[in-house]
C-alpha cells in the first residue's frame, strides 16, 4: 500500500502516526487506564462501559479468572478466592501483613525456589486459591491485562507502552513487583511514576501552576505526601514521605472492629469477614455526606447485625489514623527545608481524602483550603497518561521536565548489623554511588553485600532488599583486591548493582537473591503458565490489528478513488470496488486470517492504480513549475 | 549544548558554565541544571533503543551528581579544593583546635538535652544558631579560596564545616525522633 499513500507535498492522506501509550493507575481499591487523545488526557472506558475497574480478582476452580465488578460482586460469597486490595501484599512478606487473621485468605509463605538470604524472613507472601497458589504479582497482572485489553480495544491498536503509577513511598521490592506484574501482563513499562507526582503533572499543566505545592495522597491502602516545586515547566520533587501501609482500608477495618465489639463477635468465617468489611466500607462512604448511617447484615450463622454509626463516633475511632498522616507531612517539610507558609497550594488525591475528617485535618495543618477542582479518583491516571504520551515520543506543544526522588535511603550492612547509607532519601533520580570494598582473607574470591532500604541504623529495623553475591574475585592477599561496587538507581526508582575488581579490572559476577521479590526464573515460569491466556490474547490482538489495518486501507483507497478516480477505466474501478466490498464483508467475521487475505487481495487490485497516481503526482509537480526553475535547480 | 558533544570528563563547573569559584550564583546554577536535564533526562529518550536509554541515564546521573556537589557548600568546597590538588582529609585529620572541639561538645550536649526533653522550641533555637555560624564559616571559606587562594587554611575551614553538617544532621534526627 505504500504507493497509494503518496499525497500532495505538505499534505498527508493519513493522520500523523500517533504512538499508542497509556497511563495506568493500579490502585489498591480501583484501577484506571487513561490516554492522551487530541492533546487531552482522558480516562478510557472498559468493557463494562465504566471508567473505574475495581481491583478485585476472583479465581475459579476451572482456572478461569474474573476481574472487576463481576469479581467484586462475589467477594462475600467466595471471599477466599476473591482477592481484594492485592496491592497491600506487593513485595511484602508474611510478617508485614499485620491483619492476617482479619483477612479471609489462606496465606502461604514464599515458594521454596526463592531461598531467602540467611536469617531473613520468608519471601513475598502468596495466597492459596481454588486455582492454585497465586503471588500478588500474578494477581496484579490479571488486573493489568484487563486494562491493557480495554485500552487496545478502545484505541484500536497495540500499545507501545504504559506508565504505571506506584505510591511514592513504595520501596524497591514493591516497585519491582509492580514492574514484574506489568511484564507478566505483556505491557512494556515506559516508566514507574509516583502517584503524587502524576497528580501534580495533571494539576500543574492544567492550571499553569507555579510555586511550591504539596500533594496529599490517601488511597485505599497507601499514604503519600510529596512536596514539589513547579517552575517554568519543571516539576521538581523536593521531598516525599508517607506510609505504604495506611489507607482507606484501615478506616474500614476500624468500623469492622467496632462491629465485632458491638456484637460480641469473634472468629468469623472468610465470607462473614468480607461481608462485614464490605458493609464497613459502605458505612464509611455514607458518613461523608450523612451524619449517621445504619449498618444491617445477616451473617452465615443467621445472626443479624443492626447498628447505627454516627459520624462523630467514626471520627473518634479513626482519629489516630488521620493523625498518623501528619507526621510524614512534618518530615517531608523538614526534608524540603520549608515551612507550612511556603506551601502555595495543597492537592488532594485518592478516594479516602473525601472523608471530612481527613479534609479538615489537612486544612488545619496547612492553614488553607485544599484544592478540590480535580477528581481525586482520576487525577493520577490522567497525569500518568500525559507522561506516557511524552515518553512514547509523541510530540506535544508544551515541553516539560520531571525530576523525581527516591523515597527511602539505600544502605548496606556493615559489621555488627549496622547500616551504612549509600544513597540518602530524597536524592534526585537517576542517581548512582560507587563504594570500594576489599577482601579480609587471603585468597578470598567471593563476597556478599546485603542491601537494605530505610532510615534506621540497625539492619534489623530496615527493609532487606537483596543479597548480592560477588564471585570471580582474583585470589590475592587480604586487603589487596579492590572491588568497586556501583549502586545505580534508575528513573523508575529501581536499584541496579554492578561490581568490578579494580586492580585487575575483572568484572565480578553478581547473583542477586531478592528478599521479597521474584527471581527471573520465577517470572519466566509464570509467563509460561499464562501462555494459554497469552494465546487467547494473541488471537484477540491479531484480530484487532487486522481490523485496524483493514479500516485504514479502506479509508485510504476510498480517498484515492475520490481524488484520482478519473485515472481508472470502468473495469479497473470495478475490480477495486469488488475487493473493497469483500474486505468489508470479512470485517464482520472474527477471523484475522480471512481479513489478512482480503487485505492482500485489495492491495493487489490497486497496484496499477497506485502506479498511475504516482505518475500523476510527479507530473503535477512538474506542471506547476516553470521550465527555467527546473533547469537552474 | 548538543547531546552528542556531552563530555563525561569535564569538571562540574564547566558542565554548568560557571566560573570555578566557591562563591556561585545559585539561581544560575539551578537554571543551568534544569536546562541540562531537559536535554539529557531519560524521559526524553524513553522511546529510543536501550543503548540510548542507558546513555541518557548515565548523563542524567552525572548531571544530578554535579548539581548536588555544587549546590551544597561543603561538597562544593571539597570538590573545588580537590581540583586544586588539596584533600580536606575529613576522615583522617581529626586534629582540630581545642576551643572548636570544646564548642562542638557543648553543641552535642545541647542537642541531646533538647532531644531528651522533647523540646522542639529548643531545637528551633539551636538550628537557627547553627545556621548563623555555618553561614559565617562559609563566608570565611569563600575568602580563603576565592580571594586569598590559601587552600591549606581553606581545608581546615572545610573540616569545620563538616562538623557543622554533622550537627545539622543530628538536629534533623532529633526532630524526627521527638515527632
Amino acid at each position: 500500500m505504500a504507493l497509494l499513500q503518496i499525497s500532495e507535498p505538505g499534505l498527508s492522506t493519513l493522520p500523523h502516526q500517533h504512538r499508542l501509550a497509556v497511563g495506568i493507575d493500579l490502585g489498591t481499591t480501583n484501577s484506571l487506564v487513561a490516554t492522551v487523545r487530541n492533546g487531552i488526557s482522558v480516562v478510557l472506558n472498559n468493557e463494562s462501559g465504566g471508567t473505574i475497574l475495581p481491583s478485585v480478582v476472583r479465581y475459579l476452580a476451572d482456572g478461569s479468572v474474573v476481574v472487576g465488578e463481576a469479581a467484586q460482586a462475589m467477594q462475600n460469597e467466595d471471599a477466599a478466592n476473591t482477592i481484594v486490595s492485592v496491592k497491600r501484599f506487593m513485595g511484602r512478606g508474611l510478617k508485614d501483613v499485620g491483619e492476617i487473621n482479619r483477612l479471609p485468605y489462606r496465606f502461604v509463605g514464599a515458594p521454596s525456589s526463592s531461598v531467602t538470604p540467611g536469617g531473613l524472613p520468608g519471601g513475598m507472601v502468596q495466597i492459596r486459591t481454588v486455582a492454585g497458589v497465586k503471588s500478588p504479582v500474578e494477581v496484579s497482572a490479571e488486573i493489568l491485562r484487563v486494562l491493557r485489553n480495554s485500552a487496545e480495544t478502545a484505541l484500536g491498536g497495540e500499545l507501545v507502552g504504559a506508565v504505571i503509577t506506584v505510591p511514592a513511598y513504595f520501596d524497591d521490592a514493591q516497585r519491582q513487583a509492580t514492574k514484574d506484574a506489568a511484564r507478566l501482563a505483556g505491557l512494556n513499562v515506559l516508566r514507574l511514576l509516583n502517584e503524587p507526582t502524576a497528580a501534580a503533572i495533571a494539576y500543574g499543566l492544567d492550571n499553569a501552576a507555579e510555586g511550591v505545592y504539596a500533594v496529599y495522597d490517601l488511597g485505599g491502602g497507601t499514604f503519600d505526601i510529596s512536596i514539589l516545586r513547579l517552575s517554568r515547566g519543571v516539576f521538581e520533587v523536593l521531598s516525599t514521605n508517607g506510609d505504604s501501609a495506611l489507607g482507606g482500608d484501615d478506616f474500614d477495618q476500624r468500623i469492622h472492629c467496632w462491629l465485632l465489639e458491638k456484637n460480641h463477635l469473634s472468629a468469623l468465617s472468610p465470607r462473614d469477614t468480607r461481608l462485614l468489611l464490605t458493609h464497613a466500607r459502605a458505612a464509611k462512604e455514607q458518613l461523608t455526606d450523612h451524619s449517621e448511617t445504619h449498618i444491617t447484615a445477616m451473617l452465615s450463622t443467621g445472626e443479624v447485625i443492626d447498628n447505627v454509626l454516627t459520624r462523630s463516633e467514626f471520627h473518634a475511632m479513626s482519629q489516630n489514623l488521620v493523625q498518623r498522616t501528619l507526621q510524614p507531612l512534618r518530615r517531608a517539610l523538614r526534608d524540603a527545608k520549608l515551612n507550612v507558609e511556603d506551601i502555595k497550594g495543597v492537592v488532594l488525591v485518592g478516594g479516602a481524602t473525601r472523608m471530612p475528617q481527613v479534609k479538615h485535618a489537612v486544612k488545619e495543618f496547612f492553614g488553607q483550603m485544599p484544592l478540590t477542582n480535580l477528581d481525586p479518583d482520576k487525577v493520577v491516571a490522567l497525569g500518568a497518561a500525559i507522561q506516557a504520551n511524552l515518553l512514547a515520543g509523541n510530540r506535544s506543544d508544551d515541553d516539560w521536565l520531571l525530576l523525581d526522588v527516591i523515597p527511602l535511603s539505600l544502605g548496606i550492612e556493615t559489621m555488627g548489623g549496622l547500616v551504612e547509607k549509600i544513597i540518602p532519601r530524597n536524592s534526585t533520580i537517576p542517581t548512582a554511588r560507587a563504594q570500594e570494598f576489599t577482601t579480609f582473607k587471603d585468597g578470598q574470591t567471593a563476597m556478599s553485600i546485603h542491601v537494605v532500604q530505610g532510615e534506621r541504623e540497625l539492619v534489623s529495623d530496615c527493609r532487606s532488599l537483596a543479597k548480592f553475591e560477588l564471585r570471580g574475585i582474583p585470589a590475592m592477599v587480604a586487603g589487596a583486591a579492590r572491588i568497586r561496587v556501583t549502586f545505580q538507581v534508575d528513573a523508575d526508582g529501581l536499584l541496579n548493582v554492578s561490581a568490578r575488581e579494580m586492580s585487575k579490572g575483572i568484572e565480578a559476577a553478581i547473583t542477586v537473591k531478592p528478599s521479597y521479590g521474584l527471581s527471573d526464573a520465577e517470572i519466566t515460569h509464570m509467563l509460561q503458565d499464562s501462555s494459554q491466556h497469552a494465546q487467547d490474547d494473541m488471537q484477540a490482538r491479531a484480530l484487532r490489528e487486522q481490523q485496524t489495518e483493514a479500516e485504514q486501507l479502506l479509508e485510504a483507497v476510498q480517498h484515492a478513488l475520490e481524488q484520482d478516480g478519473d485515472l481508472l477505466d470502468q473495469a479497473g474501478r470495478a475490480r477495486i470496488e469488488t475487493q473493497m466490498a469483500a474486505l468489508r464483508n470479512t470485517l464482520q467475521l472474527a477471523d484475522h486470517l480471512a481479513i489478512k487475505r482480503a487485505i492482500a487481495a485489495l492491495n493487489d487490485a490497486t497496484v496499477s492504480f497506485a502506479q498511475a497516481r504516482m505518475d500523476k503526482s510527479v507530473a503535477g509537480v512538474l506542471a506547476g513549475r516553470k521550465i527555467s526553475e527546473l533547469e537552474t535547480k | 549544548m548538543q547531546l552528542a558533544s556531552f563530555d563525561f570528563q569535564q569538571n562540574h563547573f564547566d558542565l554548568f558554565g560557571l566560573a570555578q569559584s566557591f562563591r556561585i550564583d545559585v539561581a544560575q546554577l539551578e537554571q543551568q541544571y534544569h536546562a541540562l536535564q531537559t536535554l539529557v533526562h531519560p524521559d526524553k529518550s524513553a522511546h529510543l533503543p536501550d543503548a540510548e536509554q542507558r546513555l541518557a541515564m548515565q548523563r542524567a546521573t552525572l548531571v544530578n551528581e554535579a548539581y548536588q556537589t555544587l549546590r551544597n557548600p561543603l561538597c562544593r568546597a571539597r570538590y573545588l579544593l580537590s581540583l586544586h590538588g588539596v584533600d580536606i582529609q575529613e576522615e583522617n585529620n581529626t586534629l582540630m583546635p581545642p576551643d572548636f572541639l570544646l564548642a562542638q561538645m557543648e553543641w552535642r550536649e545541647a542537642v541531646s538535652e533538647a532531644r531528651q526533653a522533647r523540646d522542639a522550641a529548643a531545637l528551633d533555637g539551636l538550628e537557627a544558631r547553627l545556621q548563623r555560624e555555618t553561614r559565617e564559616l562559609e563566608s570565611r571559606l569563600a575568602v580563603k579560596i576565592d580571594t586569598e587562594k590559601n587552600y591549606a587554611a581553606a581545608a581546615e575551614l572545610a573540616r569545620k564545616l563538616r562538623f557543622m553538617e554533622k550537627l545539622a544532621e543530628e538536629i534533623h534526627a532529633a526532630y524526627d525522633a521527638i515527632d
